[in-house]
């Protein structure tokens, strides 16, 4: 008995553990040597939950919000323009299982140059994406980045959500906190900006939004053979934010949906063989005392 | 193979003639059938889960090795291809990296259950040696394995840890660019890395061999450590214990699944999700979770020498557990006292697993007062030193000191209810 016991102390304190590590919703003001009264918004993200699905609508207009606003300075390396037409992903049309025939996702690899080399002569060329291309690289290297922006390197989005322990949540408060009032006696440098959100309160990275800088059209889609639409939004700093920041988790994450589905079928499936078992095992020792 | 006498009849023409030739069905008809004693409780199934362990981190890392590139300026963007690109490979990364928690996860329940019922004891010393080795090795393949997706906690880890080997006396800093193939982690190191953590499972599944081995010839302890007398104390192993281990087996892939499909991110770093830069230290470098205890134990002293000697010494006081306890008693459920000091080293293995997450000059929340506190660092001192305490100074004394419960003559009498009331049901 005490050994269940200490299993349920063991349970308790990891789950404690997880929940300190985890749940930490405080500014970590201590590292930076001020004081910031920032509270934590913390949104219902669309996709949390075990059957979260992304809110293609708005992973549709954070899109728009990268290509307009963000891809000016940040790369998504690690997408394919094909990925932005995938199932569960924002433009998926169940007319265009295969992304490559989209003319939507052709659109939109269109709209970007892409660095090739020509096939008759060999000479560097540049020509409009395919659906095929990988995002480009906005940077020909680094240091070309960092001389761009002042010293700094302006990080990767393709993986921006998994890559920081606060998740969605952080990216969209980093993009919401820059009217914080700055605290008293934090000297700022040149090219160094206030954010509470980020560690120790400072950041490379100018306000990158404002209200009403994207022209948000409304979001047009097939449902159940119906043409359904849904209005454009009004485009505020908040709107944008987590619009954009739907989109980002979903190229942090593109297999959300697919694993969640398979995990669903696959945890039925063994709480079934779980129950069997149970009653073989009864079967099996009846007469057994043990 | 089996220490019990074979009960085999080949039936056929053609399995008596495999009989006389490589008797391979006889042993695997022993194996199933191995008289197990009858009151094993779920603490027993780890074996079993364990196994199952090896076998799918085998099966998800042969596939991953075949999309993955062990070069720095691919590993990052191969791993990335086999998540977003590669068919099942969005299954099969998480399989292999949850996998890795669900392994260690499963070795320490499987470990502190033999410390619990002292299944180190003769005749099984070897059978815990072997195992402690398993577990040395498994510690290398899972650390080399978490360097090879090339994030930054992959990369700062390496060069945190293999740095500690710089501190060994005279020969250490050869040691060090021996290991790493170069003076820092780099491409050298990454490619003999990946070929290590190809290597090594196959390492541990020899020495699971053996120590199945070892158990088949001196037979599984149980919950209370008195050896099987008569047939009416053990039953087959199969169907017995085929189908109990396969229901904990299959509750334990359920907890597998869980985090597979829902949090397949929650027992990882959030930095191994940005490419490994040996120009940019992360603030907090941290190694995975089932390292964390060890590490503290590492940074409990001022001293990197000493600290590695103190987290060598960890592990391997572990190979002579079976001579420091003195105590004939097997199990503790008949020594009140021992029990006790192992529920709070259990505790403390945890904090000192919390230490290792923390920075040590941070003060453990609640635990202020006024300008100072106990900071991690001294908590981690703490704890190590009742690590320390419970193989070498408390398992040897109490051993000599303690008056152990009266205990019941059989397994069957425990079982049926004997005159001590010893009847534990199943735990």
């Amino acid at each position: 008995m005490a050994f269940s016991k200490i299993l349920k102390l063991i349970l308790v304190g990891a789950v404690s553990l997880t929940g300190l590590t985890l749940g930490s919703t405080t500014i970590a003001s201590a590292a930076g040597g001020y004081e910031s009264d920032y509270e934590m918004v913390h949104k219902h993200w669309h996709f949390k939950g075990m059957r979260g699905t992304y809110d293609k609508a708005a992973a549709q207009r954070g899109y728009q919000v990268y290509r307009e606003v963000c891809s000016s300075c940040h790369a998504l390396e690690q997408l394919s323009f094909r990925h932005l037409g995938d199932k569960g992903a924002p433009f998926y049309n169940e007319d265009y299982p295969n992304p490559n025939d989209n003319p939507l996702i052709k659109a939109f690899a269109a709209d970007w140059m892409i660095q090739d080399t020509d096939p008759e002569t060999g000479d560097p060329i540049e020509r409009p994406g395919i659906t095929a291309d990988k995002f480009p690289a906005i940077y020909p290297n680094d240091s070309a980045a960092r001389g761009s922006n002042g010293g700094a390197l302006p990080p990767d989005l393709s993986t921006i959500v998994s890559a920081r322990s606060g998740g969605a949540d952080y990216l969209y408060n980093l993009l919401i906190a820059y009217d914080s009032p700055v605290p008293e006696g934090m000297v700022l440098s040149p090219g160094t900006y206030y954010n509470p959100v980020m560690e120790g309160g400072k950041i490379a990275m100018k306000a990158p939004l404002s209200d009403g800088q994207v022209d948000y059209a409304p979001v047009e889609y097939m449902y159940k053979g119906e043409m359904k639409t849904i209005p454009a939004p009004e485009a505020t700093v908040e709107q944008m934010s987590a619009d954009l920041t739907e989109f980002l988790a979903w190229s942090s994450d593109p297999k959300l949906e697919q694993r969640k589905t398979a995990g669903f079928a696959t945890m039925l499936y063994l709480l079934i063989l779980c129950v069997l078992l149970w009653f073989s095992y009864q079967r099996v020792w009846r007469n057994v005392k043990h | 193979m089996s220490g019990h006498p074979s009960t085999y009849e080949p039936k056929y023409a053609a399995t008596k003639w495999m009989d006389q030739r490589l008797p391979i069905i006889r042993m695997g008809a022993d194996f199933m059938s191995f008289p197990s004693p009858r009151n094993l409780n779920y603490w027993w199934t780890f074996g079993g889960i364990l196994a199952l362990c090896l076998v799918s981190q085998i099966i998800t890392g042969i596939i991953l090795a075949m999309h993955y590139i062990p070069h720095v300026d691919h590993a990052f963007d191969s791993v990335q291809r086999i998540k977003r690109d590669v068919p099942f490979g969005w299954l099969l990364q998480p399989m292999h990296a949850v996998g890795a928690s669900m392994f260690f996860f499963a070795v320490y329940v499987h470990m502190l259950r033999g410390l619990y019922y002292g299944s180190y004891k003769a005749p099984r010393e070897l059978l815990w040696i072997i195992g402690c080795l398993i577990y040395l090795v498994m510690m290398a393949t899972g650390f080399i394995g978490y360097v090879l997706p090339w994030g930054q906690m992959s990369f700062w880890g390496a060069t945190v840890i293999t740095g500690f080997f710089g501190a060994v006396p005279v020969v250490g800093e050869s040691l060090q660019q021996w290991l790493l193939g170069g003076y820092a982690v780099d491409n050298a190191t990454l490619t003999r890395f990946f070929a290590l953590h190809y290597l090594l499972p196959f390492v541990i599944a020899a020495l699971v061999g053996l120590h199945v081995w070892a158990l088949h010839h001196v037979g599984q302890n149980n919950p209370i450590g008195i050896t099987p007398k008569t047939k009416e104390d053990t039953l087959s192993f199969h169907p017995f214990y085929t189908v109990k281990d396969g229901f904990a087996l299959c509750v334990f892939f359920l907890i597998f699944a869980f985090f597979i499909f829902y949090q397949p991110d929650a027992l990882g770093h959030a930095d191994n999700y940005i490419r490994a830069d040996a120009m940019k230290t992360p603030p907090h470098i941290v190694p995975e979770w089932y390292f964390l205890p060890f590490y503290a134990i590492l940074r409990a002293v001022p001293d990197k020498l000493a600290g590695i000697l103190l987290m060598v010494a960890a592990i391997g006081v572990l190979f002579v557990l079976p001579w420091l306890d003195t105590s004939k008693v097997r199990s503790m459920r008949f020594r009140p006292v021992a029990r006790r000091f192992f529920y709070v080293f259990i505790v403390m293995c945890f904090l000192l697993g919390w230490c290792g997450a923390e920075t040590p000059d941070n003060i453990v929340p609640g635990m202020k007062f006024g300008d100072t506190g106990l900071s991690f660092y001294r908590m981690s001192q703490i704890a190590t030193i009742y690590y320390f305490a419970f193989f070498l100074v408390i398992l040897p004394i109490l051993g000599l000191t303690e008056k152990p419960k009266e205990r019941p003559e059989s397994i069957t009498k425990a079982v049926l209810g004997g005159h001590n009331g010893a009847a534990a049901p199943a735990e």
